[in-house]
């Protein structure tokens, strides 16, 4: 089951330039949220607060309180430990090269000292069912890499891939930006269907996409978040004026 | 409204042709040399090896027929040592650079691993002599492995650092993004999505120092008789070419001729058959 985010006063840095200001935000379990914003508004590094892959990148840092269902983030958690309860799925599909299908769904558990054929071969199943990529794979899963597959299959067997180690939050950064409209299609399919087991955070830069998974959205601009409510809310009467000519496609 | 295919100009043709005739001819200067060599070998030592040449050990001067096969041994034995120990410190130093060495310490690392590649190979003979020779108080084989080592380490060291660079960050991000800690990602995620271009620079360094002389005449020093031991002095395939080679006498030169071709034959079979065990573990569309 999903388990809800509370984020206080968060800050994000790259170096000496502060990325986010203050973001305060609460996400509901087992709903899908959305953020939108223009390029560059730190709903990106937003996300990645959440599963504490910011930090990764050199100089980067982060200030603030972030609560995943009732587990600490930046509070002695160990990174490794919540991002196995914090799956994250990135823009561009990056299934690994040298491994079959499989093993690429199963890297999760592999890597982390998981052994056991038969649950892995359920997990595996299971995984690919979710994420509506079983069809197109089942006859060659150990024969192809998963490099061969097409864009919009190699994002859903990212999808698996974050799947198999059973997450409670699924964290999305444009997960459709690469992909055609078919593709997108699946993929949002997948996300209404996701969302009763796990909790989403979709970054997207399309607003019809937020429109139709998401049943709150965040409006980003320059670091800050400007407003956060439910969906309909945000694009049919927008409190700020910024969100409002965000949305109407006055401006970014 | 048809519209007419505007022609490519003369000269754009002219100047295509002669780009490809021009890259064709600088293919064919550069095998020149290397078919030339190895027919010049193979017409040279062919008719020495035989049975004997392959199965018994030299026999004294005057005396006809003998072999190599403890040098081919010897040469094995070797080169095993050398590859057991520079394959692993090479490719470690690689992850270092690639990895973690970012930063000023990787630049003393990658620059005292560039000043290594260029020490001349006679020098790391003497190296290895004073590290192991010297303890031993005699030649042996481990010596050799180690100079040669010495010789691997660099060239691995480098061309690893680059082939993991080469691995999109995406790759690593998906892993960590999964619970993987950080040592498991390089060693199965990035070092693994690398692993043909690493092994590339794996078989440069073997084929380097399969060849090598200078570092083994005062740590392997070479050996008349079979040897099994790894602490003796050891027979090499190069050093009995090398002594072969500056001898007077003329059977000695057609064997020496014989040992480079099997030398040179040893390496390119090597060399071929990792690339076909990487190649036959390398699944469909990867």
């Amino acid at each position: 089951m999903g388990v809800g985010i509370t984020v206080e006063h968060l800050n994000a840095f790259y170096g000496k330039t502060q990325a986010l200001f203050d973001v305060n935000i609460t996400v509901l379990a087992n709903h899908a949220t959305a953020l939108i914003g223009p390029s560059g508004c730190g709903k990106s590094t937003f996300i990645r607060c959440l599963n504490r892959m910011h930090e990764t990148i050199p100089e980067a840092r982060v200030e603030g309180k972030v609560l995943i269902g009732d587990l600490s983030v930046y509070n002695g958690t160990s990174a490794t430990q919540l991002r196995r309860r914090v799956g994250m799925v990135f823009q561009k599909p990056n299934p690994f090269p040298t491994m079959s299908i499989y093993d690429n769904v199963a890297a999760g558990l592999k890597l982390n000292g998981f052994r056991n054929r038969k649950q892995l071969d359920d997990v595996v199943h299971k995984s690919l069912h979710a994420s509506a990529l079983w069809d197109e794979v089942k006859d060659h899963l150990h024969k192809k890499s998963g490099a061969s597959l097409s864009g919009g299959q190699q994002q859903r067997l990212c999808i698996a891939r974050a799947l198999a180690v059973q997450p409670e939050v699924l964290l999305m950064d444009e997960p459709c930006s690469a992909l055609d409209p078919i593709s997108t299609g699946k993929i949002e399919e997948l996300i209404f269907q996701l969302k009763e087991q796990y909790t989403i955070v979709i970054v997207t830069h399309n607003m019809q996409q937020a429109a139709r998974v998401a049943e709150f959205t965040g409006f980003f601009l320059l670091g800050k978040m400007i407003e956060y409510d439910k969906t309909e809310k945000i694009f049919t009467n927008p409190s700020d004026k910024r969100t409002e000519d965000y949305v109407t496609g006055r401006f970014g | 409204m048809a519209f007419s295919v505007p022609l490519i100009s003369l000269r754009r043709r002219v100047m295509d042709h002669a780009m490809t005739g021009a890259s064709v001819l600088t293919v064919l200067l550069v095998l020149l040399p290397l078919f030339a060599i190895f027919a010049y070998l193979v017409y040279m030592g062919i008719g020495s090896i035989n049975l004997a040449f392959l199965t018994q050990t030299p026999k004294p001067v005057g005396e006809p027929g003998g072999g190599m096969a403890n040098a081919i041994v010897g040469s094995m034995v070797i080169l095993a040592i050398a590859s057991l120990l520079g394959v692993p410190l090479g490719i470690g130093a690689g992850i270092f650079l690639s990895e973690y060495g970012r930063n000023r310490y990787g630049d003393i690392v990658r620059f005292v691993s560039d000043v290594l590649n260029g020490v001349p190979s006679i020098v790391i003979g003497i190296v290895a002599y004073g590290l192991v020779v010297m303890r031993q108080k005699h030649f042996s084989a481990l010596a050799g492995g180690v100079a040669l080592a010495i010789m691997m380490i660099p060239t691995i060291a480098r061309t690893t650092e680059q082939m993991l660079l080469l691995v999109p960050q995406a790759i690593r991000e998906a892993a960590y993004g999964l619970g993987v800690s950080r040592w498991r990602t390089t060693l199965s995620i990035t070092l693994r999505t690398a692993t043909s271009g690493v092994i590339t620079g794996v078989m440069l360094a073997f084929a380097r120092v399969a060849g090598e002389t200078a570092p083994l005449l005062f740590t392997a020093f070479g050996n008349q008789f079979w040897n099994w031991k790894m602490d003796q002095p050891t027979a090499a395939l190069s050093l009995q070419i090398f002594t072969y080679a500056i001898s007077p006498y003329d059977e000695w030169h057609r064997q020496a001729w014989a040992g480079a071709l099997v030398l040179i034959i040893l390496i390119v079979s090597a060399v071929a058959a990792v690339r076909i065990a990487v190649k036959h573990g390398t699944l469909s569309g990867a």
